[in-house]
């Protein structure tokens, strides 16, 4: 019941996402939408991914959203209706073809459903000989993923390599300009 | 906004605590919800919520950019070191029950330098991606 709720707020807030033209408002509802989420994922027994969406989705991209207005401009541009037609007739087909493919799904939680039988157990019964740790979660996240996860510090990593690498420049350019004035 | 008292005085008195917050959230992910990427990101919310309220020059002054760039490699580095570390002590790549007399002891010890890589990078990169952002136009 709640999480119908909740969905329920995410699909007006995203609604209002599309019809908003402010951008900066557009910006605070997201950061709204991803706090809903995480309320949902924790329903759902996930706390962890809840833990990331809140500080992750609701918080930095929040600031490094509004961060960007301020570089560009908090005014969307409006696009021509006959265009817009078309995009929500795509949009439309895609998100019928998505519910369509989660009719075949089994049930959340449900026991009997393959995820819980791949390789779930295994890492449940072993993980408190093998790792040692309470938190399943941090056992699978470190240690039986760990490749996984060095991945993804990587992929953080290439994007602070990449902003700085785009971004970073302009502030070291002035330097070297006053060190060839300095050298010439 | 540095001349908004409220925000001002406020913002002193949460850093802190955030900070702390941060560090628990990094120690105590073997036991309950948290990790690096959790703890990195409201690390860096610390030094965000600084630079929003008192100015991006103030905040690289605690933050230098040699400092947030050296960390952001830091990071990985420990995170492929304790993998390099398992294979030079007879395991596999990433396989920290070498790392120590028993397996368990090495599978903590392990963890808690991979998760220390993980929280350090994010921290730092989310710092530098935020200060580079706003520090652009001036």
């Amino acid at each position: 019941m709640i999480i119908l709720a909740l969905m329920g707020f995410m699909a007006v807030i995203g609604i209002a996402m599309a019809r908003i033209r402010d951008l900066f408002a557009v910006v605070i509802l997201g950061g709204i939408f991803s706090l809903l989420g995480a309320a949902v994922y924790v329903i759902l027994d996930a706390v962890d991914v809840g833990f990331t969406e809140a500080a992750v989705g609701a918080g930095i991209s929040t600031v490094l959203l509004l961060g960007t207005l301020a570089l560009t401009t908090s005014e969307e541009k409006v696009t021509p209706e006959s265009r817009s037609l078309v995009s929500i007739v795509a949009v439309i087909v895609t998100g019928a073809v998505l519910v369509y493919g989660t009719l075949d799904m089994p049930r959340y939680g449900d026991p009997t459903a393959p995820i819980n039988h791949h390789v779930a157990p295994r890492y449940l019964e072993k993980s408190g000989d093998e790792v040692g740790l309470p938190n399943v979660v941090t056992s699978v996240l470190a240690s039986y993923r760990g490749y996984d996860t060095l991945g993804e510090t990587f992929v953080i990593f290439t994007a602070a390599v990449g902003v700085l690498a785009i971004l970073g420049r302009s502030r070291r350019q002035p330097k070297r300009k006053r060190m060839k004035a300095r050298k010439g | 906004m540095s001349h908004l008292v409220i925000l001002r005085i406020v913002s002193k008195f949460l850093i802190p605590f955030i900070f702390i917050f941060a560090l628990y959230v990094q120690w105590h992910g073997d036991f309950g919800p948290g990790g690096g990427f959790q703890a990195g990101v409201i690390f860096s919310s610390g030094f965000i919520l600084y630079a929003l309220i008192f100015g991006v020059s103030l905040t690289r002054q605690a933050a230098p950019a040699w400092l947030t760039r050296a960390a952001l490699a830091i990071g990985v580095l420990l995170y492929s070191g304790v993998g390099v570390a398992g294979m030079v002590m007879g395991g596999n790549f990433l396989s920290y029950s070498v790392l120590a007399d028993e397996p368990t002891h090495g599978q903590h010890l392990g963890i808690l330098l991979v998760e220390l890589g993980v929280g350090i990078t994010v921290a730092a990169a989310m710092i530098t991606i935020f200060l580079t952002f706003a520090g652009k136009d001036r």
